[in-house]
């Protein structure tokens, strides 16, 4: 195929009004006003639904939400979440929840924070939530076991409470 | 269908009809027989299905267990030839026969097939009869998948991706059962996710023979129950976890372990007696989680006890044998395959005629016990096994506990009679004819080769997979595997020869026994024949008159006869 | 004495020169930040000032890894022979009209634009050398590409200055200054030809006697040959990274990358000093009595930082040019040094040639 190509004036053959052009862009630039944050000291406002480090919440009555189904550590493309089941004890306090993880490690040097785990989650335990500036001096550090995950992820609010519903309408109907 | 219901077909000369299933034409046998008597009795239209590849979803029909009919999942359309006031067949104008269809479905578990019916699975109307069937059953199922263990592996999962609706109509409230409940030492049940299929009813009655289980109140309250004060303790109460089609009945030694979805299955065989259940191993970051029993009609059908099922923990024991040892200056020292091997065959080479014995565990594989013959066979070595006999059931457990006595006997470490020369080794240790004594998998002192009379030795090359007090005076400690870290063959009871498969890494230095055997035998004769494990089955085949004829490929999954 | 004054000049030149060069590299690193809405480096000392001397630190801590298979002695030699005639192009240029008696130009040699464009040739050798010695593909084109470009352009360089030797050579040149016994003559005192001296001298009349004006054309090919000859956006096909990786320099590190690095930028020093006598009248200023040679320390110190500031005032656009425009394709690049500059320098003689015969009457 043959392109048509512009026939070009004097001028812009030349190339020198372009030149002068495009140094004129530049020029510019070096005076307005610069998009760098200078980071220690000002910190960026982290924007409505940003995904960054996945943690572990509580409900409302401080129950742990994770009931350990481990389909985010199914989904988790790079394998960054370990979960430990809890095995067969039986814990009476649980109710009709009957298990929460006896352990979950989120590596976060693994983690590609992409949000599947929460996207996964069936019970709403797990979220992405602002911090993005997760730092430590060795690896074993980066790895962050239940109990970090929760105190970082702190207490999410949950309207529907279904186990508890579940467990009151057993009771109500004199099974449990 | 397996080769045993082929081969009892064949005999009997069941004569064939043809059926019509989604407008194709096939031919299926007139009978089956019954699983649980045996007698021929009418095909069934899922059976017939089947048969052909054809699905038709089902709860609780199951193809070992008696019919009971009542899930109504299988609902299918059919007809029947159509006749003439002759009671002739009608046909087509392009010849094929007209069908009269029948106004109402039938389930397809319980209706026996006539010749020239026709079956419609997938007709708009069955499909619908499924999703309504579905939406019933999931009116009081409590939909917590999150927390269910079958999850994975639930046929109600699979049906509601099939027939489900997404959202629910079921305004009211659900009603609740009783969770949580201790049905046995093993098996844990739920009552709210029970579906009442009956399966596990009918395989306690009719299979273990241990009516236990039934169903007690009425309509939405139906709960599934043991009869009070009979707990649920038969030594196949976990099959029932497994027929399970949703999560209702659930193994306490499973339970909340680990998802099944990322467990790796892997073929093997069970260990914990001769009649070898054929089992597939779940395994996850070289760790085993469950045993389930693998079909096979030959051996074990669908089941296998519990005992065998739970005996797995050992193999990921922390004590076991990791490292090669030598002894040196009265204490074992850390050392290597190379060095041990090479001093091992050395002695084994410059020891005299009649100064060996060897006492080779029932527990190892054929092709093991063949190596083990192999490398002592010019020495006129005394080898034998170790017996292990206990009791036998009505169903799958045999009394001999070694799952490969038969190869022993078969490769010739054992005489006759199993254990028989034991007695005479410690005779001849004690004479001090015996100077080097080779011992696999086996706590000698504990079978009549006394500690004490283990310091008569000048050699004692020892090869186990845990500590026991024959390894602790061992002169060569050589780390061997578990079945489940090598693959192999065992001989069964019956003279049944089944392979199994490597699940998991074997523990720190530890390599499958017939991997070291072979690089004895090599260093020793400098022919240590096939260097894998196909070929060396195929080897011994040759070499050992009662597997002439079998070859490692057409061993296939479910084994195959020796002729003993 | 001759010897000494002559040592202490080299010394600060090339003190003041380096130093430049390492403050040259923060300019050009914030002033591309600048252009692209960055800050730049501005974290070691206030506004970074102190970045140099970290970045000079950086460079002396890195492990001076040789690779295998490199060519060792040429390998080693490279730097040093891309560095030094970077350095060496300022012996002949005039900094500076007098400090004291002191002339302020190291060598005041007469065929000073010769020695000039003798030594910028040299600076390639460097740069095919390592190209070569680093056995590997990529610094192989690189100094392939370099001794090709420098060549092709420095017959355009070359020749466009010859009309400003051709006006400079017009006899009277002092007469028009003063005559004997002025500041001026003591400046060209000795002087012949092909001097720079002579150059500053001819264009500190008036601002219009600067050659950018007289020879624009000229000044055009001279400025856009410097860029190529310097290996500068938008002629740095010898280390372009998104093709070459970083040609020449490839497999070098630490220190040695670092010479690379630094004569990168002595010589677009050296061009734009070259530039500044040789088109924006030098030292000179043509006001406030800044055109005459210094009689007093102060007008000395004066003329001196004129040049200095002229030479910035060339490499901000230098700089300004490398983030504003395009890397040129090579044929391009081939294109514009032999199909029009080296025309367009001839034309440029011929015309010169033919004006300056004109204004004379005629006669030869």
């Amino acid at each position: 195929m043959k392109v048509q190509r512009k026939t070009l004036s004097l001028a812009e053959k030349l190339y020198l009004p372009a030149i002068f052009k495009g140094l004129k862009i530049t020029l510019r630039h070096m005076f307005k006003k610069k998009a760098t944050m200078q980071y220690p000291e000002e910190h960026w406002v982290v924007p409505e639904g940003y995904r960054g480090a996945p943690y572990l919440v509580r409900d409302q009555h401080g129950r742990t939400k994770c009931v350990s189904c481990q389909l985010c550590e199914f989904v988790c493309p790079p394998k960054a979440i370990k979960i430990t089941p809890p095995g067969p004890q039986v814990n009476p306090n649980v109710g009709n929840v009957e298990k929460e993880p006896k352990e979950f490690e989120i590596d976060m040097l693994r983690c590609i924070f992409c949000g599947y785990c929460q996207e996964v989650c069936p019970e709403e335990a797990i979220f992405l939530m602002q911090d993005y500036s997760l730092t430590g001096e060795s690896r074993k550090e980066m790895v962050y076991d239940k109990e970090k995950l929760l105190a970082l992820g702190g207490v999410h609010n949950d309207p529907i409470e279904k186990w508890k519903r579940k467990e009151m309408e057993a009771r109500e109907q004199g099974v449990g | 269908m397996t080769n045993v219901t082929a081969e009892r077909q064949e005999k009997s000369a069941v004569e064939t009809v043809s059926v019509w299933i989604d407008g194709q034409a096939y031919d299926v046998p007139k009978t089956m027989p019954h699983p649980v008597s045996g007698e021929q009795v009418g095909t069934t239209m899922i059976q017939a299905c089947h048969m052909h590849g054809i699905d038709v979803p089902y709860y609780c029909y199951h193809p070992k267990l008696p019919v009971a009919g009542n899930c109504r999942m299988c609902l299918v359309e059919f007809g029947t030839p159509a006749l003439g006031p002759d009671r002739q067949p009608l046909y087509n104008e392009d010849g094929s026969p007209q069908i009269r269809k029948s106004p109402r479905p039938v389930i397809a578990c319980a209706t026996p097939i006539s010749p020239g019916m026709a079956i419609y699975t997938q007709t708009p109307e069955a499909k619908q009869m499924r999703e309504s069937v579905l939406e019933f059953l999931l009116i009081n199922h409590p939909l917590d998948c999150p927390i269910c263990d079958q999850a994975g592996e639930c046929k109600l999962q699979e049906y509601a991706v099939d027939y489900g609706k997404a959202d629910s109509r079921f305004v009211e409230q659900k009603v609740h059962k009783p969770k949580q409940v201790d049905l046995g030492p093993r098996i844990m049940l739920d009552d709210e996710r029970c579906i009442l299929c009956s399966r596990c009813i009918r395989f306690t009655r009719d299979i273990a023979g241990d009516d236990a289980l039934g169903f007690a109140d009425r309509g939405s309250y139906s709960i599934l129950t043991n009869y009070p004060g009979k707990p649920f303790d038969n030594n196949y109460t976990l099959n029932t976890a497994d027929i399970c089609p949703v999560g209702a009945l659930t193994s306490k030694d499973f339970r909340f372990q680990m998802r099944v979805w990322f467990l790796k299955e892997t073929k093997s065989v069970c260990t914990s007696c001769g009649t070898g259940c054929n089992i597939m191993i779940g395994s996850r970051n070289d760790r085993i989680y469950r045993y389930t029993p693998r079909e096979n009609d030959a051996v074990n059908s669908c089941w296998m006890c519990d005992y065998g099922r739970l005996n797995y923990k050992w193999i990921n024991r922390e004590d076991r044998l990791r490292e090669v040892q030598q002894r040196r200056d009265g204490a074992p020292a850390k050392t290597n395959w190379s060095v041990a091997l090479k001093e091992v065959a050395e002695r084994i080479e410059s020891s005299p005629s009649g100064s060996i014995g060897v006492v080779a565990s029932a527990r190892l594989t054929n092709e093991e016990l063949y190596l083990v013959r192999r490398l002592v066979q010019d020495k006129d070595a005394i080898t034998d096994s170790v017996p292990r006999m206990g009791e036998a059931d009505h169903l799958l457990v045999d009394a001999d506990k070694n799952p490969n006595t038969n190869g022993a006997h078969a490769t010739g470490i054992a005489a006759k009679k199993v254990g028989a020369d034991i007695a005479t080794i410690a005779d001849r240790i004690r004479q001090g004819k015996i100077k080097t004594l080779l011992v696999f998998g086996e706590d000698v002192t504990k079978h009549g080769i006394e500690a004490d009379l283990l310091k008569e030795l000048d050699t004692l090359v020892v090869s186990d997979i845990l500590p026991n007090a024959t390894t602790e005076r061992a002169d060569y400690l050589l780390p061997g595997c578990a079945h489940a870290e090598k693959r192999g063959t065992f001989t069964n009871a019956k003279g049944r020869v089944q392979k199994f498969m490597k699940a998991i890494e074997g523990p720190g230095d530890a390599r499958p026994e017939w991997e070291f055997l072979h690089e004895l035998v090599q260093r020793k004769t400098h022919d240590g024949g096939s260097a894998n494990l196909p070929a060396l089955f195929n080897e011994m085949a040759e070499q050992v008159p009662a597997f002439h004829g079998l070859s490692w490929g057409e061993l296939k999954d479910t084994g195959a006869q020796a002729s003993l | 004495m001759d010897l000494v004054s002559t040592m202490v000049k080299i010394s600060g030149v090339v003190g003041v020169l380096l130093l430049v060069v390492a403050y040259m590299v923060l300019a050009e690193r914030r002033i591309s930040a600048w252009a692209q809405d960055r800050m730049g480096p501005n974290r070691v000392g206030p506004w970074g000032l102190i970045q140099p001397i970290a970045d000079g630190l950086k460079f002396l801590l890195k492990e001076d890894f040789t690779p295998n298979y490199v060519k060792q002695p040429f390998f080693w030699i490279a730097p040093a022979i891309t560095i030094v005639p970077a350095l060496m192009v300022f012996a002949v240029l005039p900094f500076g009209s007098f400090l004291g008696s002191q002339k302020m130009v190291i060598a005041d040699l007469n065929i000073g634009v010769l020695y000039t464009f003798g030594i910028v040739s040299l600076g390639v050798y460097g740069i095919v050398l390592a190209g070569y010695a680093a056995n590997s593909k990529y610094p192989f084109l690189g100094g392939i590409r370099s001794s090709a470009q420098i060549i092709s352009y420095e017959i355009a360089m070359g020749m466009s200055v010859v009309p400003i030797f051709m006006l400079i050579g017009e006899p009277g040149l002092l007469k028009s200054l003063g005559g004997e016994g002025g500041a001026w003559a003591k400046f060209l005192a000795g002087t012949e030809g092909l001097n720079f001296s002579r150059v500053v001298a001819y264009q500190a009349e008036s601002l219009f006697n600067w050659l950018i004006f007289k020879q624009p054309l000229a000044f055009l090919i001279f400025l856009v040959a410097a860029f190529a000859e310097t290996n500068r956006l938008p002629f740095d096909l010898p280390e372009a990274e998104t093709e070459l990786v970083a040609g020449y320099h490839t497999e070098y590190s630490s220190m040695k990358f670092a010479l690379f690095f630094l004569a990168e930028y002595a010589n677009m020093i050296a061009a734009s000093g070259l530039l500044v006598t040789l088109f924006l009248g030098g030292w000179s200023l043509p006001f406030l009595g800044l055109d005459d040679p210094a009689t007093s320390v102060l007008g000395g110190v004066l003329h001196i930082l004129i040049f200095m500031a002229k030479v910035f005032a060339v490499m901000f656009l230098f700089i300004w040019v490398r983030w504003t425009l395009p890397r040129f394709r090579y044929d391009q690049l081939m294109q514009l040094g032999w199909k029009r500059f080296v025309p367009l320098a001839l034309a440029n003689i011929v015309i010169t040639a033919f004006v300056l015969w004109t204004v004379a009457g005629g006669q030869a």
